[in-house]
C-alpha cells in the first residue's frame, strides 16, 4: 500500500483578536491509500476544513508533518500541487463571472487546456448553464462548479470537502455516481462529510475525527466490527423471569443491560447465552444479535448521540479513548 | 506567464474594470469638448471685435465720469458739497484711462498649448489616478471577499507569485490604458490649439519638457495604483483601500490642517499630500509663512520661505509605496487564508 496522504501529530490553534485562542487540531493523524474513497467524518467544528486547508497549504500548522504524493507539504507543495485537485468548504467564486469563464480563467492559470473546460462542465452536470454567471446558480450548481474546478487538472488525488452540501437527494446520488467512476479510473478520493450515509455508502476506508483527534481509523467494516460491541437482544417466555436471568447471566461473567421488556448482553455468543439461561431452567424465545451501522459507531465516539430533552451545542463532543 | 495572462484576461473581464474605464474616457471626453467650446482663435477678425468692445467700454466709462462731474460742479454751486460727500475741487476725479481698456481683456479665451497642457498633464494624471485606484483596489479586494483568491492559491500554491502577477498584470493595465489615452489626450490639445488656439513656440525642448512631465504623472499615477492594490490585499476587501483614502484625505488635508494652525506648527502644508502632489507636478512647490519675518537687510522684513522640491516629493511617495507593498507582501506570506 502506497499513502497518497500522510498526516502526523498536526496541531492547529486559531488566535483571534476577539475571540482568544481555539484548539482546532490536537495531535491529528491520517492515512490515506492511494486508489482508494476515504471518508473524513467527524461532527461540524472538529477540525476537517481545518486539516485540509493546512494541508494545502491555506493555513499554517503550530506543529506536525504532512506528505502529499510522497512528498512533505508545505515545502514542496508548489510541486504536487498539479496533481491535486481540491475544494475547501462551500467555495466561493466571483459572482459575476460565468462557470465557463470561471473554469477557463483558472484553466489559464494552471496550464490546462481549456478544451478541458468544456468536458469538466459535462462531467459535472453544468454543460447547459455553462454561460450564466455564477450569481445566478443554486448552492448545489456551485458546489458543482467547485468540483469541475478541482476536476480541471486530471487530479491524482481528489479532495472534497463536504461535497455533498446543498446538493439535492438527485445531486447527491450523481456526485456519488460521479466519485464512483473516478476512483474506478484509479483517482484517490478524500471525501469530508458530516453526513454518515454517504461515507459508508461509498467510500473504502474511513477516518474519524473529534475534537481535532482521530477517534478511529481503517477500512469501514472493520470499523464497524471494531466498535459493534455485539451485543444481543435477549427476551424471555416469561417476562417475570428476566431479573433472575440477567443475574444469572451476570454470575456467569456477561455484561447485562436489563431494560423492561427485554436484556441487553454485550459481546457473547449467543450459544453460551441460550446455554447459561437453560442451565437454570430459563427459556429464551428471541436471541438477536444487534447490527450496528457507522452512525451509532459515529455517535458513539464523538459522543454527539443525542439525549432526549437537551439541545447539544456545537462543541460539546466527549473526548474519546484516553486523551483527556 | 499563463498566470500573468490570465490575470490580465480576468481584469478585462470585470465589470468595475469597464465601468470605470467608460466613465473615465466620457470624463476625458467631456473636459476635452468643454475645452473645444470655449477657446477661440484670435483672428484678424477677433481682434478688431475685441477693439471695437474696448472702445464701447472706454466710451461707456467716460459717459459716467461726465456725469459725475456735472453733479459734483452742480453741488459745488449750490454749496452742498459736503452732505453729498463730493470734492470740493471736481478736477481731483481721475477720468477712466484709454490704457486701461486693452485689447487682451475683451479676447475670447484662447487656449495656448505651450502654457497651459502641463496643467492638463497633472489633470489627466490625477484623473486617472483615481480610476486606478479603485480599479485595482477592487481587482484584488473582491478577489478576497469573493473567495477567489482561495481557489487560486490551491490552483498555485505560492502565495507572493500570485499577489505580486495580480499586481503586474494591474500595473500594465493601468500603464497601457494611461499610454493610450495620454496619446489621445495630447493629440486632442494639440488639435484645439492648432484650430481653437495657438501653438505658438512649440520646440524640441518642449515636446521633451511635456514628454517628462507625462512620465512623472504616470509614476504617481502606478504608485497609486500600487498603494490601493497593496490597501485592498491588506483589509482582503476592497472597502479597506476605500476607507484608507478617505481617511487619508480627512486626516492630511482637513485634520492636520486644523491641527498645525491650532499649534502654530511653521509651514502646515508640510504634512499635507497634496503639497507633494503640486510640487511633483510643478518641479518645486514654496509655502508661505507670512507671520515670520527673516531680517534682509535690503528688504526688511521678508516672510520665511519653504520649497518643497519635487525630489522630496519623490522620495515622500516612494517611501510610502514601498511600506504599503512590504506590508501586503509580509501579511501574504504570513498570515492564514482562512
Ligand atoms: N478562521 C478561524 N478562526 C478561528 N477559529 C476557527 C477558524 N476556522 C475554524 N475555527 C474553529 O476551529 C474548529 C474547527 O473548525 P473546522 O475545521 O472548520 O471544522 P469542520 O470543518 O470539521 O466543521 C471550530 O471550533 C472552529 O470554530
Ligand atoms: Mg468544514
Amino acid at each position: 500500500m502506497t499513502a497518497v496522504l500522510e498526516i502526523r501529530d498536526l496541531s492547529k490553534t486559531y488566535r483571534t483578536l476577539r475571540r482568544g485562542r481555539r484548539q482546532a487540531l490536537a495531535g491529528f493523524d491520517m492515512t490515506v491509500a492511494a486508489g482508494e474513497v476515504h471518508g473524513f467524518l467527524g461532527p461540524n467544528g472538529s477540525g476537517k476544513t481545518t486539516t485540509l486547508r493546512t494541508l494545502l497549504g491555506l493555513i499554517r500548522p503550530d506543529g506536525g508533518e504532512m506528505r502529499l504524493l510522497g512528498q512533505p507539504v508545505p515545502e514542496r507543495l508548489a510541486e504536487v500541487a498539479g496533481r491535486v485537485g481540491a475544494i475547501v468548504e462551500s467555495p466561493q467564486f466571483f459572482p459575476h463571472f460565468s462557470a465557463r469563464d470561471t473554469l477557463s480563467l483558472l484553466a489559464d492559470a494552471g496550464d490546462v487546456p481549456r478544451t478541458r473546460v468544456g468536458e469538466v462542465l459535462e462531467l459535472v452536470g453544468l454543460r447547459d448553464r455553462a454561460k450564466d454567471r455564477i450569481r445566478t446558480y443554486s448552492l448545489g450548481m456551485k458546489q458543482r462548479v467547485a468540483v469541475a474546478s478541482a476536476l480541471l487538472k486530471r487530479p491524482e488525488l481528489l479532495i472534497l470537502d463536504e461535497p455533498a452540501n446543498g446538493l439535492d437527494p438527485g445531486g447527491i446520488r450523481e456526485m456519488r455516481d460521479l466519485m464512483r467512476s473516478l476512483a474506478a479510473d484509479g483517482m484517490t478520493v478524500l471525501l469530508s462529510s458530516h453526513i454518515l450515509g454517504e461515507i459508508q455508502q461509498i467510500c473504502d476506508s474511513v477516518t474519524i475525527i473529534s475534537l481535532g483527534r482521530r477517534v478511529a481509523a481503517g477500512p469501514v467494516e472493520e470499523v464497524l466490527r471494531a466498535h459493534s460491541a455485539a451485543s444481543v437482544r435477549v427476551r424471555l417466555e416469561a417476562a417475570d423471569d428476566l431479573p433472575r436471568a440477567a443475574a444469572a447471566l451476570t454470575e456467569a461473567g456477561g455484561q447485562v443491560t436489563s431494560l423492561p421488556d427485554h436484556l441487553l448482553v454485550a459481546a457473547e455468543r449467543p450459544a453460551w447465552i441460550t446455554r447459561t439461561l437453560a442451565d437454570r431452567g430459563l427459556y429464551v424465545s428471541e436471541l438477536a444479535p444487534i447490527t450496528v451501522d457507522l452512525e451509532s459507531v459515529f455517535l458513539e465516539l464523538t459522543g454527539t448521540a443525542p439525549v432526549a430533552g437537551q439541545a447539544r451545542q456545537v462543541d460539546e463532543s466527549v473526548v474519546v479513548g484516553g486523551h483527556a | 506567464m499563463s498566470l500573468y495572462l490570465a490575470e490580465l484576461r480576468r481584469l478585462g473581464k470585470r465589470r468595475l474594470t469597464r465601468f470605470v474605464l467608460v466613465l473615465l474616457i466620457l470624463g476625458l471626453g467631456a473636459i476635452v469638448v468643454a475645452m473645444t467650446a470655449s477657446s477661440q482663435k484670435s483672428g484678424p477678425a477677433a481682434k478688431a471685435k475685441a477693439e471695437v468692445a474696448a472702445e464701447a467700454d472706454y466710451q461707456e466709462q467716460m459717459g459716467y465720469h461726465r456725469q459725475f462731474v456735472a453733479r459734483c460742479e452742480a453741488a459745488k454751486e449750490a454749496g452742498t458739497s459736503q452732505q453729498q460727500g463730493m470734492p470740493t475741487d471736481c478736477a481731483e476725479i481721475t477720468p477712466p484711462q484709454r490704457e486701461w481698456f486693452s485689447v487682451e481683456h475683451y479676447l475670447p479665451f484662447e487656449l495656448d498649448f505651450r502654457e497651459l497642457f502641463p496643467i492638463f498633464i497633472a489633470v489627466f494624471a490625477g484623473i486617472l489616478a483615481l480610476a486606478a485606484y479603485l480599479v485595482a483596489a477592487s481587482f484584488v479586494g473582491a478577489e478576497w471577499s469573493s473567495g477567489g483568491m482561495t481557489n487560486l492559491l490551491l490552483w498555485r500554491p505560492k502565495r507572493l507569485t500570485v499577489l505580486l502577477t495580480k499586481l503586474g498584470a494591474v500595473l500594465t493595465g493601468v500603464l497601457a490604458t494611461g499610454l493610450l489615452l495620454g496619446a489621445l489626450w495630447t493629440v486632442a490639445f494639440w488639435l484645439i490649439g492648432r484650430y481653437d488656439g495657438t501653438l505658438g513656440g512649440m520646440t524640441p525642448g518642449v515636446w521633451r519638457s511635456f514628454a517628462l512631465d507625462g512620465a512623472r504623472g504616470l509614476g504617481l499615477v502606478l504608485a497609486v495604483t500600487t498603494v490601493g492594490f497593496g490597501l485592498a490585499s491588506l483589509g482582503r476587501h476592497t472597502a479597506m483601500a476605500l476607507g484608507a483614502a478617505v481617511a487619508v484625505g480627512v486626516i492630511s488635508e482637513a485634520g492636520l490642517r486644523i491641527a498645525t494652525s491650532v499649534i502654530g506648527v511653521p509651514f502646515p502644508g508640510r504634512w499635507i499630500l497634496s503639497s507633494y502632489a503640486l510640487a511633483w507636478f510643478n518641479k518645486k512647490w514654496t509655502l508661505i509663512d507670512v507671520q515670520s519675518c527673516a531680517f534682509d537687510p535690503v528688504n526688511g522684513c521678508v516672510p520665511k520661505e519653504f520649497t518643497i522640491t519635487w525630489q522630496h516629493s519623490a522620495i515622500v511617495f516612494a517611501a510610502g509605496t514601498a511600506l504599503v507593498l512590504l506590508a501586503t507582501l509580509w501579511t501574504m506570506r504570513r498570515r492564514d487564508v482562512a
